[in-house]
């Protein structure tokens, strides 16, 4: 049986099911109901249409749901009335499910999760397993969100932007148990850009795709980090690579410049590179200016500031770090990087540490511990 | 989301302010506190932040290795000054301001004459996990 079929299916039938006048939360319902009996028929009759099939059994469960609750009898009767829909209409489905499942009224966590859920179909289980939190909390969340925007009809395009953000939170949560976030943020984001033609679908599907290819080279055998300045290069899936620049370019050339094709540009730019020395950090540096243009983001200006250091040399990196606030995140990190290549070995040393006891992450914890012990152990040798 | 830990102390925090040892408690005001530390576990099982909270014995010893073939060491039962851990919750909030509300309102947990006793909690956030993707 094909899984990923069947899950690609789910915002097709849920948006469906709501267009034939069904409210969210008993369609979403209806529709994990279906899928159980999917699971349990299709090895032995697979249907030869299963989008209709799904649709059917899932409309079944939904009018036996409406049918068993007399509170619910003026909707049901509304919902028997309405016509079936005509064919075509599902990639407006879709699209309309996912700016419900990232309606501003949702906090973002919950936004992740319902989209997970509605969007991409994974379990209630998995997805608490990815969150690392217990499955009854995961379920509460999910049915808080789902009684939130259980009243929200899009009469109106929603905000992509929006959108996008819930899937780079996806994206960035990478990898644990048995789902691969940003597998599944990838898959999400490329449905996405089929349902619809926006430059930044396109802008953040090619940043994922540039990201992504260079997964197998960021974590070391033993799980450690590898910064870019280290990583194999040999390890970079140059097929991924291949499909984001494609991507990106076409995005580019609608000359609607957005923070994820910014984003991506830089990406691509790192992924054209043999080594960090070839890369054109002068290019770099441009499109973070562009970045800090759109974004006002002082995660940018703080990269902006360590691609300054690359192109101009240290001294000119920390020029631009010290009109940062010292408070960003990684801000220490990045100072002890410049002193370093500046050759100032006993400062940078002290800020690895500082910058390792303020972390927030385990993996950026242990590398910054290392690099001060590399620095201190060279010191006293 | 993130998670934080509350670490409530048995010894090596700051004394609460409502400072009676708890078998100086009335029944009822033994009853009112477990109630609230319950009631309020099921109200972050329903916002969806709940992650965990357990409780442990005061019986806690430090023990260390020494050397091959050799039983590890303790500190023994008498080791009235170290610090001590009385029990924790998990929760996973969307911000620190909210771990910051939720351990107020945990510490306002009610004592001795049913007023809170204004316990000191430690709030500790958790490191994640994944590395991030930014590069």
């Amino acid at each position: 049986m094909d899984e990923a079929l069947l899950r690609a299916l789910i915002p097709t039938v849920i948006g469906v099911l709501v267009r034939r006048g069904a409210d969210f939360a008993t369609a979403e319902d209806a529709v994990q109901d279906a899928l159980v009996e999917a699971v349990r028929r299709w090895p032995d009759s697979p249907p030869r249409d299963p989008r209709g099939w799904l649709t059917t059994v899932a409309w079944r469960k939904f009018l036996d749901t409406v049918r068993a609750d007399t509170a619910r009898r003026q909707r049901e009767e509304r919902a028997d009335n309405e016509p079936a829909p005509g064919p075509g209409r599902a990639a407006d489905d879709t699209l309309w499910l996912y700016f419900l499942c990232a309606h501003p009224s949702l906090t973002p966590a919950s936004a992740v999760a319902l989209t997970l859920r509605a969007v991409g179909g994974l379990t209630t289980r998995q997805i608490a397993r990815a969150y690392l939190v217990p499955e009854a909390t995961m379920a509460q969340r999910i049915s808080r969100a789902k009684h939130t925007v259980s009243g929200v009809r899009l009469d109106q395009p929603g905000d992509v932007a929006t959108v996008l953000r819930v899937l780079y939170l996806v994206f960035n949560e990478g990898y644990s148990g048995d789902v691969d976030l940003a597998g599944e943020a990838i898959r999400l984001t490329r449905q996405l850009a089929a349902a619809t033609d926006h430059e930044e679908v396109a802008g953040l599907l090619a940043l994922m795709l540039l990201h992504h290819a260079r997964r197998p080279a960021r974590t070391g055998p033993d799980g450690g980090l590898v910064p870019l300045a280290e990583q194999d290069r040999t390890l970079w899936d140059t097929r991924l690579i291949a499909e984001g620049v494609d991507i990106l370019q076409t995005a580019l050339a609608r000359d609607r410049l957005g923070e994820y094709q910014a984003q991506a540009a830089i990406a691509a730019l790192h992924a054209d590179a043999r080594t960090v020395e070839e890369a054109d950090w002068v290019q770099i540096v441009e499109w973070y200016d562009e970045l800090v243009h759109l974004t006002d983001s002082p995660v940018a200006r703080l990269n902006r500031a360590v691609a300054v250091g690359q192109a101009d040399g240290p001294r000119a990196g920390l020029a631009a770090l010290a009109d940062l606030d010292p408070s960003l995140p990684r801000y220490t990190a990045a100072a002890a990087y410049l002193h370093e290549r500046d050759g100032d070995l006993p400062t940078a040393a002290r800020l690895y540490t500082e910058a390792a006891r303020s972390a927030s992450t385990l993996p950026e914890r242990d590398h910054l511990t290392r690099q001060a012990a590399r620095l201190n152990t060279r010191l006293r040798g | 989301m993130a998670k934080y830990l509350l670490l409530k102390h048995y010894r090596g925090a700051p004394a609460p302010v409502n400072d009676v040892s708890m078998d100086q408690w009335t029944p009822a005001e033994v009853e009112a506190h477990v109630r609230y530390m319950e009631d309020f576990a099921a109200r972050l099982e329903e916002t969806g932040e709940y992650v965990d909270s357990q409780a442990l014995s005061p019986q806690g010893t430090f023990v260390r290795y020494d050397g091959q073939g050799r039983p590890p060491v303790t500190d023994g039962p008498f080791a009235e000054t170290k610090d001590l851990i009385a029990g924790w919750m998990v929760i996973d909030v969307d911000t620190y301001d909210r771990a910051l509300e939720l351990a107020g309102e945990l510490s306002a947990a009610p004592g001795a004459g049913g007023r809170p006793i204004h316990e000191w909690l430690e709030v500790r956030p958790f490191l994640d996990p994944h590395p991030t993707t930014t590069e």
